[in-house]
């Protein structure tokens, strides 16, 4: 027997591309999506993985640098690397701004988390793992290793509040957990780019602290300089990263530093949580809805197509039926037209999508296991769409075909 | 009207059971009192009223009637598409209707052992001439490859073979007509309806259709039931039946230019 959907979308092959292809965009956007909401949680993922961190030490009553306002003395973690199960432990900060080359205006800027670190070899705590130029962070202050999702390159001169760094080092795909590229610069001066105040703000900080009497006490020589000058330092961090010896449980070392130290402590376990349950949640929720409503009008579209194809074929069916076709055989002829436009889509849809991804401005990743499911989703919808038609053909009077 | 009045209408007599059989024996198609009423009580409407009507394998015969008479109602019955309501029908040798379908699967029977020529060719329009033809024996189960070949034979015969290839918009009436016709005969069915297979067509195309279904009911032994109002074509039946308020009557036909 032949196959009478497949003649059909033969004869009228402009109109079935020309809808699959349709139908295709609709499908790409739809994967698309999905490959922003796993772009998501792999930048969630990046970002826990290239800290180096198995534990995050921060403010207590706070979940981390992540997703909270953090900060505790920058010398926390020197009583922290004495304790028990610790390997290394260094100090961080983390600043999202606008960040622009030093000789450029601030429309050109980009979006940047800029990560403040101690320098030091790559592999502690904090350090970006690996760079695919140029060379780690050396000095103590103003040099910059930058993502090059930044568009920054080696040799660059940034400007960071009121200092300019030299681009030494780019990374790739280090990333804050909302995308943005990361920035690393020396901890000092990423203290001093979080807290200090700009020149006239210091000023009046200084005046209105010489006009209280409890800070200038003329009988107290040195207080207000020693009270301005502790107003003018930043000795907070955001976060303690911790590396823990090879073995231990990261429940059994997080346990006493909470306990003695009277700080938060977050396994990594409990940062992917935090990251992906908590931060990216309701984003999550936000696509599985768009997710919801593009399959609801892509079946929608489907069943419309189908519908009016089907339609437009009532004499042929009715005469098809009159000769003797069973409907099973007229229905399997819809079906199959159905999933055949389904498939088109598919293919265009996939096509279009991984085409578009890398133009996305944050990270799109399409995974095979989504295009799996999403092949099977639309195939369920394009069966599901082409009941209507079935139903509508199988109603045809044979007798049409006669007439009077 | 009845065959006492002395009027050319002549008022077809009942048969009994035992001519019936002898008919049935013959092939073609044989109706006996058929009935078809449409809603009950009140409403109900007897669309065919007493329908007497037979057809023996090689014969081609007329139905004529005006608008409302009934005939289209009779070809549904004919092509059991709708149920009468009483009388007796035969096809081929099978007795089909008797009050009841005496046949489970219509749908095969229509496949099987009728064939239908419409007004319009209704080719499909998504297959070549060949498949348009072959596509009955095919769903009757043949290999695609014997069901082509039966259907390269007939459109040889009916003279349309260099077309064979070709998409039914790529014909001409006259040639879509012809390709109906053999998509008609392909199964070799006892009896074919065409419902105004000449209506779209011009006088000597028309009479080229009649010609070619005489042809083709002498050739495979099939009894053709063409339902028409085509002035032209109605004198080259030999026996025409008539239908009026849902009885039919018979006529002697002239037959002109088929011999």
């Amino acid at each position: 027997m032949i196959s009478l959907a497949g003649r059909d979308i033969l004869h009228a092959w402009g109109k079935f591309i020309f809808t699959g292809m349709g139908l295709g965009l609709l499908i790409g956007v739809t994967l698309s999506m999905a490959g922003i909401y796993r772009g998501m949680v792999d930048d969630a993922e990046v970002l826990l993985d290239n800290s180096g961190a198995d534990l995050w030490v921060v403010q207590q009553g706070t979940l981390g640098p992540y997703a909270e306002s953090s900060s505790l003395y920058d010398d926390s973690y020197r009583g922290i690397l004495g304790m028990a199960g610790v390997a290394d432990a260094a100090n961080i900060t983390y600043l999202t701004m606008q960040v622009r080359r030093s000789n450029e205006t601030a429309s050109a800027d980009v979006r940047a988390m800029v990560v403040g670190i101690t320098p030091d070899a790559p592999g502690h705590p904090g350090q970006p793992g690996f760079l695919v130029a140029g060379r780690h962070i050396t000095r103590s202050h103003y040099e910059a290793v930058a993502d090059i999702a930044t568009g920054f390159a080696l040799g660059d001169r940034i400007r960071i509040r009121r200092n300019e760094y030299d681009v030494v080092g780019l990374t790739r795909r280090m990333v804050s957990s909302g995308g943005d590229p990361m920035i690393f610069i020396p901890l000092k001066d990423a203290q001093e780019a979080q807290f200090l105040k700009d020149n006239d703000a210091i000023l009046r900080q200084r005046a209105r602290t010489a006009q209280n009497r409890e800070l200038n006490r003329p009988g107290v020589p040195g207080l207000l300089d020693a009270v301005i000058t502790s107003q003018s330092t930043n000795p907070y961090v955001n976060a303690v990263l911790v590396q823990i010896e090879p073995g231990a449980n990261p429940d059994a070392v997080a346990e006493p530093i909470r306990r003695w130290k009277r700080l938060g402590v977050h396994t990594k376990a409990g940062m992917r949580e935090i990251l992906v349950a908590k931060l990216i949640a309701t984003s999550a929720r936000q696509i599985a809805m768009f997710l919801v409503i593009l399959a609801v009008v892509s079946a929608a579209i489907v069943a419309f197509i189908i519908y009016t194809l089907t339609m437009g074929k009532i004499r042929e069916i009715a005469v098809l039926k009159l000769i003797g076709t069973r409907n099973r055989t007229i229905a399997a002829m819809i079906l199959q037209q159905a999933v055949g436009l389904g498939l088109i889509g598919f293919v265009v849809g996939k096509i279009a999508a991984t085409f578009w991804a890398p133009v996305f401005p944050k990270y799109v990743l399409l995974e095979p296991g989504d295009a799996m499911r999403g092949f099977v989703i639309v195939v369920v919808i394009c069966v599901l769409a082409s009941l209507v038609a079935i139903r509508a053909a199988l109603k045809v009077d044979p007798a049409e075909a006669i007439g009077g | 009207m009845d065959s006492d009045s002395g009027d050319k209408w002549s008022r077809k007599a009942p048969i009994t059971d035992q001519r019936m059989d002898l008919k049935q024996s013959l092939g073609g198609i044989h109706i006996e009192g058929l009935k078809k009423r449409y809603g009950q009580g009140d409403t109900a409407v007897d669309a065919l009223k007493d329908v007497h009507m037979s057809v023996g394998p090689g014969e081609v015969v007329g139905l004529v009637g005006p608008s409302g008479s009934g005939k289209s109602t009779l070809l549904k019955c004919l092509g059991a598409i709708i149920e009468p309501s009483a009388g007796r029908m035969t096809l081929g040798r099978d007795l089909i209707y008797d009050g009841g379908w005496r046949i489970s699967d219509l749908r095969a029977l229509r496949r099987d052992k009728i064939g239908f020529v419409f007004q319009a060719p209704y080719l499909i329009p998504f297959l070549d001439v060949t498949d348009n033809v072959a596509l009955l024996p095919m769903l009757a189960g043949k290999p695609n490859s014997a069901a082509r070949e039966q259907a390269m034979a007939l459109l040889q015969a009916l003279d349309v073979a260099h077309r064979a290839k070709a998409m039914p918009s790529q014909l001409s009436g006259g040639e879509q007509q012809r390709v109906a016709i053999a998509r008609g005969l392909v199964n070799r069915p006892p009896v074919i309806l065409a419902d105004e297979p000449t209506a779209p067509l011009d006088s000597e195309r028309a009479l080229a259709v009649i010609r070619i279904l005489n042809q083709m009911a002498r050739q495979f032994d099939t009894a053709i039931i063409v339902v028409t109002h085509d002035e032209k074509i109605i004198p080259t039946f030999k026996r025409i039946y008539h239908i009026r308020d849902g009885v039919t009557y018979e006529e002697a036909g002239e037959g002109r230019g088929f011999d």
